[in-house]
């Protein structure tokens, strides 16, 4: 399979910022909305085209989906270690390249009416451009250094995004909040990569997962407390995956990430980059699995499922409408963390790994669209809180059914695209660990519950004063959503089991009814609970909120774990730490090479008269030198 | 050679006359004194050449050549010292010593 054109991919979004950027002053916004949306159709196009290819025409041998590189050596080390840049085609890349294909496109056609009469119009585009091609790069990567350099151009093109009106002082911080924590996480990542290249002596995907490879095979070669430094190695890199998928504990940014425009939240932070961690942990899957009997895989597990959990509860308590989703965006990446880490390897035991990945697709396809739907209710009542809406059903029509259908599809209810995902999920967790499976039986009550809470308080509820009549978005924004909300609804009869899987072969997929009547019936009753309590303005939510007292205040206010991080940044490290080096530094070390400046001018001055000016000075010193040389001389030759 | 005159005598007399130089380099308040001075200096040294040509190796001319650079050499620096008097003479309308201390610290 030739597949040499698919560099194009990511360098058409490049091109795209590099004009959209340099001139974007010039570049009227009508024309520049324009070229966005037609650099990313050509990308688009590509992308389906490769699909198409890979998975109907060439990319089978012998039963075998097979793995495509193309690439040459940046950067050369030794003979075995080097960096490479390239692409590389396997089944979950060309997954991921259709997943940052259909939402960058529909973000990009959506902003056109969304950021309509903005002054960076165009400095967005530029920006969303920049962000996609670090996608695809990012998606496409051969290596763990490649990876990594697209990793930070997404943290880059996220941070540039939410800090987007830069004016405002929430979303300056909340970018660099956003940086700072996903950096810090990303220096495990680092260290984890050097870990790997220094033990290994490579850094290319194909040899480190190789089943049979020397990489896997030799795991236990070196160990460092008790663990294999493989072990070691993977855990330091999914820190950097935890960091960037905003788990538990490092979520704290994904929430404050929300002061950014909402089609970037869609784009971003719903359905790329922050999946990048459970791409990264699926990328060096054979790795996770067989080093050390997957022990960093048990914990990729419990994070997932604990952050899934976490976030739940919180998502309940919020009232800022894209708030919520930011914590269901959490919570459903937690699902897809704890489906990789229940998963196997070989033949149907793989179930964890292909419901993972479809949950990916199809939590993208509606979690996108219940972004592009907040947007677009937020667009009409200019706020984005809970208590400003209402009744909104009868203005907004179409915004109304498809967020019904994501609402539906995140729930888990057939026949939509969430359902089919979410079974898989719960049919791994069943059959591997049955503490994580009650975990995820209960987040999938929660998930329709908060849902169909802000559901219910949007559209129906009592209606609110509006200053002016809500009316429905524009047709560049409603047609995005119709888009999205036909994928969320027939995302799930895609095949995944036959195209997706750990060992490449594929295998016969079928539900499992009796745990998907259980998934269904908890869904149903955090749907109907959420109709109980939020269909008509009542008190019912005020008493409970009461009844669970202190706690609900806990999850209300997130758990109080910003406040818990300032503490510890502020109050120890800044304090007790930094601020003695920094003492110690302006103190000691400026005060040396002061020191030795502050002298040098006051000897000077001490000794400045010297230089009269007069030459005769000058030369009567010096003959007078020359005389007492020429003594001690004849003085020494004469004894 | 000169007959009845040693090279010790010679020497002696080139001897002063370089002192009187250094002395009237230190001590003189005109600059163009000073000049006649570093003259002074530098005649000592061209009969210091001749001299020792002269009466340690009759048979080479060294000494004698390089006094001859050493005369047009001065007639250069001589020139050039004027020229740069008079400049300074236009910039500041004297030509003496302490006038010219502006070039310090």
């Amino acid at each position: 399979m030739n597949i040499s054109y698919t560099i194009l991919i990511p360098l058409i979004p490049l091109a795209v910022f590099l004009l959209l950027g340099l001139n974007s002053k010039r570049i009227k916004p009508a024309i520049s909305g324009y070229i966005g949306v037609l650099g990313l159709s050509a990308s688009a196009v590509l992308s389906f085209y490769t699909a198409y290819q890979y998975f109907f025409v060439s990319g089978k041998v012998d039963g075998v989906y097979q793995t495509f590189v193309n690439k040459s050596v940046w950067m050369n080390f030794t003979e075995t270690l080097h960096i490479d840049m390239g692409v590389l085609i396997d089944p979950i890349s060309i997954m991921m390249l259709i997943v940052v294909s259909i939402v960058s496109l529909m973000v990009h056609i959506y902003s056109r009416g969304y950021m309509k009469g903005d002054d960076g119009y165009t400095r967005f585009f530029s920006y969303l451009s920049l962000f996609t091609f670090s996608m695809y790069g990012l998606v496409l990567a051969t290596n763990l250094f490649q990876i990594y350099i697209f990793w930070e151009l997404v943290g880059v093109s996220s941070f540039l995004l939410i800090g987007y009106y830069y004016t405002k002082p929430s979303a300056v911080s909340a970018a660099k909040k956003a940086f700072i924590v996903t950096r810090f996480a990303d220096l495990g990542f680092l260290i984890g990569i050097l870990i790997m290249g220094y033990f290994t002596g490579t850094y290319d995907f194909e040899t480190l997962n190789n089943p049979e490879g020397a990489v896997i095979l030799n795991w236990a070669s070196t160990s460092f407390m008790g663990l294999s430094v493989i072990t070691w190695a993977l855990l330091l890199i999914f820190i950097g995956g935890a960091g960037k998928s905003a788990m538990f504990p490092l979520h704290i940014w994904l929430p404050d990430a929300m002061e950014g425009p909402t089609p970037v939240s869609a784009l971003i932070h719903a359905a790329t980059m922050v999946v990048a961690g459970v791409y990264l942990v699926a990328r060096l899957f054979p790795m996770f699995y067989f080093v050390e009997h997957g022990f960093a895989l048990n914990v990729v597990a419990y994070v997932g499922a604990f952050s899934s959990l976490f976030a739940a509860i919180i998502a309940i308590t919020q009232t800022d409408i894209k708030r919520v989703l930011a914590f269901s965006t959490m919570s459903q990446i937690g699902y897809m963390m704890l489906a990789l880490g229940v998963s196997g390897y070989d033949g149907h035991e793989g179930v964890g790994y292909m419901a993972s990945m479809f949950h990916l697709f199809t939590h993208a396809m509606f979690k996108a669209l219940l972004f592009l739907c907040a947007g677009s209710v937020i667009h009409a009542v200019h706020s984005n809180y809970l208590k400003d809406m209402g009744g909104l059903r009868k203005y907004m029509p179409i915004t109304n059914i498809t967020f019904l259908i994501a609402a539906l599809a995140i729930s888990g209810v057939p026949p939509f695209a969430g359902f089919w995902s979410k079974d898989e999920i719960l049919v791994a967790a069943f059959e591997h660990n049955k503490l994580i499976y009650y975990v995820g039986v209960f987040v999938a009550g929660l998930t329709a519950f908060y849902m169909f809470r802000i559901y219910f308080g949007i559209f129906w509820g009592k209606e609110k004063q509006y200053e002016h009549a809500p009316h429905e978005s524009p047709l560049s924004m409603t047609v995005p959503l119709i888009v999205l909300a036909i994928l969320s609804a027939v995302g799930g009869f895609i095949p995944f089991s036959e195209l997706i899987t750990p060992d490449r072969i594929g295998f016969e997929a079928h539900l499992n009814y009796p745990l998907a009547a259980i998934a269904i019936s908890v869904g149903l009753i955090g749907i109907i609970l959420a109709w109980v309590f939020y269909k008509k303005e009542n008190s019912l939510s005020d008493k409970y909120a009461l009844a669970f007292g202190p706690f609900y205040k806990w999850a209300c206010d997130k758990f109080y774990f910003d406040e818990i991080y300032l503490f510890v940044t502020k109050k120890i490290i800044f304090k007790h730490i930094s601020a003695p080096i920094a003492k110690f530094d302006k103190k000691y070390v400026d005060g040396t090479m002061e020191g030795i400046g502050n002298k040098t001018v006051l000897i000077s001055k001490a000794i400045k008269g010297i230089q009269s000016g007069k030459v005769q000075d000058y030369a009567f010193s010096f003959v007078m030198g020359a005389v007492i040389i020429a003594l001690v001389f004849i003085y020494l030759w004469t004894n | 050679m000169i007959a009845g005159i040693s090279i010790y005598e010679i020497l002696t007399v080139t001897s002063i006359l370089f002192f009187i130089g250094i002395y009237g380099f230190i001590t003189r308040k005109n600059l163009i004194s000073v000049l006649i001075s570093i003259e002074l200096i530098l005649n000592a040294s061209v009969v210091n050449f001749v001299v020792i040509n002269k009466y340690l190796y009759p048979e080479m001319l060294q000494g004698v050549i390089f006094s001859i650079f050493i005369i047009a050499v001065a007639a250069a620096e001589t020139a050039l010292a004027v020229s740069i008097i008079i400049n300074l003479y236009r910039q500041i309308s004297s030509v003496e010593v302490k006038d010219t201390e502006i070039m310090k610290y």
